[in-house]
């Protein structure tokens, strides 16, 4: 009986044996495949609830992960000053994919990047938690803040501040901002009630940043490029003497285009270019693009970077130049701004700046270092010039236009006593039929050596305040950033 | 009359051992009173009154149970009580860990884990306590039989019976859920440890012998026949596929000890075979858990209701554990459906992972070897047979959840032992450890003979009317 009783304890302690083969096979030779399946949702709780990096402006954190109370995800991202900055940081949300910065900077922030792969292997060793890097922004606080408090809590505008010499942004806001601490919540209920209130209450999207993903009409601001054209072409100088109609009768059409009602363009029907880029008179440019043809100005855009996107590293939606055949009329309305032609803030300020440096458009960039845990530099993105534009004395001439038009011009608003401001406005009729415009004003100082440059847009204002409010508020920027 | 010499006295008569259980004792109520304390950390930052209440209740009740064994059963095996101490405590500390989760947030099933644990313990010492002699039980042979009947039958008694996940184990008395099934696998291990000690010889001496192996006769199969069609009865009737593999292993494992002979677990294997095939045909649940366990990975079948989504599930928790596991509060086990009883070794796994999980095992490991060791240690048949009974029971219900969690078998409703919530296995696991103590207690109990009584060899029946030395004796 004894023996049938150790017989029966070996045949148990075999049993015994296989569950530990099979726990040592699912616990540990099969765990990342198991891990991997796309029904795990495990791998993902683990990974939304791993602490990420921080991103911040000027050494201090604008985001970061802090432990999360209560909750089955280990940490909870914390955004600070979210109206300054959630435009541009983005949300994570445990809910959906990540936006903004914290899409564009993921590996890096959670630690999965190439660079950081021997922070990987020790953390796997010492079992500590795998601390994401740093991202530290190009933004300067104090221009961010400044800029917020600018525009009006009632208008949607845009203001982008940018070095012309290296390319990085130094301040980017829009209003309306919206908090990301509000799409970062853990429980998805929260989440969805936040986002309904803020788009269908509020009308603000979490998923497009306004100065680089929503492409509208520059208006005159785009005849830099029609006069880059017209420049290069061999047939214009500041000097030339164009025919200054207040009415264009447009080819194969009734339309016909006209020069503002109310600007300075009605004193002349005749004047030399600088005086008509001065007052941004339509007539002469439309001639002018039905001369030049559709070629040389979707040339010159597309040098400027119209029709690309852009990693900056946050994503820019191409500005729009049609480069597929299109009608006389067409084209004479492209030439200023409207009709086929779309700009994002962004793209507008990237037109200044190349002037500014010579013709050499450099390369936005929004990131100015990454730092693993231990600060050590992952990552410093260098200067790079993005596109060879146009050569040193066409933006020199460009430059004078410019002057012109805030010495003498529709930019007087921003004319400085400390130093030359170079500048082109812009107000483009959106077609609503509310008489609402997009006023812009795009440009750059000092002009004998430029430094910084800016653009002040406003989506859909009237359009006296909107001239009202660009060119000074271009001055202030322009003022404060020289200061520092 | 105690006659021996001091020197043979020590050789004969083994330490009682309480001293080491309580030791043992003590570091089991650190484990789990502990882990415990470390879910309170975790998930919730402060340790108030009630963790020390609840902690001075468990061990409040492992020490009860120390005193009682050390007046009623004082060479009894000193292992037993602190492994089902700790693993009991483990089992409270993991369900108060889920309470915290959305599943079953505000249920508070901690709470009610801790008063059966209670009420089990409590049972256990009163049987302890009442029966002194398990050898008392073999009069209740048949009696037991009628019992099992009843107990596994209860459920489908309408009006009685509750229907929960498609098993009908259920019965509701005044709003408070019971398993009677449960208790079967007591009375059904007394009744077929009765039934052979008693008909052993008979079985032994007739048979027929086909080469190296001797098969019994036909009407001996009678009761194995028997035990088959119980089980498959439950599982008809009851869906519940666990139980009746539990009890058809129990009575090949105990015929198998009773007779030595390898043909009953041939016979055994073969109905089980066809016990199998039929119930593949004929019974949807059976069939479905078969599909289950060979296809888990398929998406249809992963996503059909009664699918593979809860194993499947499990399997991730288990991977996502790995060797070291997330720590204690720190995993998801509420993804997995049933997370707190049929699934808690998943949430173990997890937590836990392979190590911690291991190391259970290897106390489940070890409480069985102590089952089976106090059955080769009794000198009495019935006591023999009934220590493997309970000590298969253990294995088998063990290997079923376990077994079926990693996918080595196919899955079925069993809980685990001592872990899983639910009061009715608590109860009846906890009346197991207090008989399998009784009979560690006969077989180390130091037992004086006459010179005229027959002490050693087949038949020895000096354990009928031991003479006992009193404590503090002459053993000195």
């Amino acid at each position: 009986m004894n023996s049938a009783i150790r017989h029966t304890w070996v045949v148990s302690v075999g049993l015994f044996l296989s569950l530990f083969a099979a726990l040592s096979i699912i616990q540990v030779a099969l765990t990342d495949q198991l891990g991997d399946d796309h029904r795990n949702s495990r791998q993902l709780i683990a990974d939304l609830g791993a602490p990420r990096g921080p991103i911040t402006v000027d050494g201090n954190a604008i985001a970061e992960s802090v432990p999360a109370e209560n909750s089955q995800y280990d940490y909870q991202r914390v955004y600070h000053d979210p109206h300054l900055y959630s435009g541009i940081t983005g949300f994570f949300s445990v809910v959906q994919e990540p936006t903004g910065m914290e899409s564009a900077m993921n590996d890096y922030l959670t630690g999965q990047s190439d660079s950081q792969f021997f922070d990987r292997i020790s953390a796997l060793f010492t079992g500590e938690t795998l601390m994401g890097a740093q991202v530290e922004l190009t933004i300067d606080g104090e221009l961010q803040q400044l800029a917020h408090d600018l525009i009006p809590d009632d208008q949607r505008g845009t203001i982008v501040v940018q070095d012309v010499n290296t390319g990085e942004v130094k301040a980017m806001v829009s209003k309306p901002t919206f908090d990301a601490n509000d799409l970062a919540v853990h429980s998805g209920e929260q989440f969805e009630a936040n986002l309904s209130e803020l788009t269908e209450e509020r009308g603000v999207s979490p998923y497009y940043i306004p100065a680089l993903n929503r492409p509208i009409f520059p208006g005159s601001t785009f005849k830099l490029i029609t006069t880059l054209a017209m420049l290069e072409s061999g047939d214009y100088d500041p000097d030339t003497e164009l025919e200054n109609p207040q009415e264009l009768e447009l080819p194969q059409t009734d339309r016909t285009l006209p020069n503002f009602f109310d600007g300075g363009c009605s004193q002349r029907s005749e004047a030399e270019f600088s005086w008509i880029f001065a007052q941004s008179c339509n007539t002469p440019f439309g001639e002018a693009a039905l001369e030049l043809g559709q070629d040389p100005l979707v040339d010159a855009a597309e040098r400027f970077g119209w029709n690309e996107g852009l990693r900056i590293p946050l994503y820019v939606n191409p500005s729009h130049f049609p480069d597929e055949e299109i009608s006389l009329p067409s084209l004479t309305y492209s030439a200023i701004g409207q009709e086929d032609v779309t700009a994002t803030p962004m793209q507008m300020n990237m037109v200044a700046a190349a002037i500014a440096n010579g013709g050499q458009m450099m390369q936005p960039q929004l990131v100015d270092s990454v730092r693993g845990s231990d600060l050590q530099i992952l990552d410093s993105p260098d200067p790079e010039v993005l596109h060879d534009v146009m050569d040193s004395s066409t933006a020199e001439t460009l430059t004078e236009l410019m002057v012109n038009t805030v010495e003498e011009g529709t930019g007087h608003r921003a004319d400085s006593e400390n130093f030359q401001v170079a500048a082109k406005t812009g107000t483009a009729e959106r077609g609503t039929g509310d008489g609402t415009v997009n006023s812009w004003i795009t440009g750059f100082a000092p002009a004998d050596d430029p430094q910084y440059a800016v653009t002040v847009v406003y989506e859909g204002i009237d359009m006296s305040t909107g001239n009202e409010l660009t060119g000074s508020q271009m001055l202030t920027m322009l003022e404060a950033v020289m200061e520092e | 009359m105690a006659a021996a010499s001091p020197a043979q006295q020590k050789t004969e008569h083994p330490k009682p051992r309480r001293n080491v259980e309580l030791i043992l004792l003590l570091i089991a109520l650190t484990i789990g009173i502990g882990a415990q304390v470390l879910v309170g950390i975790t998930l919730e930052d402060t340790i108030d009154q009630q963790y020390w209440i609840e902690g001075a209740i468990q061990a409040g009740l492992a020490l009860a149970f120390h005193i009682a064994l050390r007046v009623r059963a004082k060479y009894a095996d000193p292992f037993i009580l602190p492994i089902v101490v700790t693993l009991n405590g483990l089992g409270i500390a993991m369900i108060h860990r889920l309470d915290f989760t959305d599943r079953y947030a505000g249920a508070e099933v901690a709470d009610r884990q801790l008063l059966w644990t209670a009420i089990s313990m409590g049972a256990a010492i009163l049987l302890l306590t009442l029966l002194k002699d398990h050898r008392k039980l073999r009069q209740l042979t048949y009696i037991s039989l009628v019992l099992s009947v009843i107990l596994l039958f209860l459920p489908i008694v309408p009006g009685l019976g509750q229907d929960i996940q498609g098993a009908q184990v259920w019965i509701n008395i005044g709003g408070m859920s019971f398993q009677p099934g449960e208790l079967a696998k007591i009375t059904l291990a007394i009744f077929f440890a009765g039934f052979l000690a008693n008909n052993r010889d008979l079985i032994l001496l007739a048979g027929k012998k086909i080469g190296r192996m001797t098969f019994p006769r036909i009407q001996d199969l009678a009761p194995l026949f028997f035990a088959w069609l119980l089980a498959l009865g439950v599982l008809i009737v009851q869906n519940d596929l666990g139980n009746a593999l539990m009890f058809f292993g129990l009575f090949v494992a105990v015929i198998y000890v009773a007779t030595s002979r390898i043909s009953w677990v041939v016979i055994g294997f073969l109905f089980v075979a066809a016990g199998a095939l039929l119930a593949y045909q004929f019974v949807w649940h059976a069939r479905n858990r078969f599909d289950i366990w060979l296809n888990a990975f398929d998406d249809e079948i992963y996503e059909q209701a009664f699918g593979s989504h809860q194993l499947v599930q499990g399997l991730f928790g288990l991977a996502h554990g790995g060797l070291t596991g997330t720590g204690l509060g720190s995993g998801s086990p509420d993804i997995v459906a049933l997370a707190n009883s049929d699934m808690i070794i998943v949430a173990f796994g997890e937590e836990l992972g392979f190590i911690g999980l291991a190391a259970m095992l290897v106390l489940y490991l070890i409480l069985f070897s102590r089952y089976m060791r106090a059955g080769l240690g009794t000198r009495d048949h019935f006591g023999k047979l009934l220590a493997v009974a309970f000590a298969v029971v253990l294995v088998l219900q063990v290997f079923v959840v376990v077994g079926g969690i990693t996918r080595v078998i196919p899955m079925s409703g069993l809980v685990s032992p001592f872990l899983a919530a639910g009061g009715s296995a608590l109860l009846a696991n906890w009346l197991i450890v207090a008989l399998v103590l009784l009979i560690s207690h006969a077989a180390r109990r130091p037992i004086v003979v006459g010179p005229m009584l027959n002490t050693t060899g087949e038949g020895a029946s000096g354990t009928e009317d031991p003479l006992r030395i009193k404590e503090g004796g002459g053993a000195k």
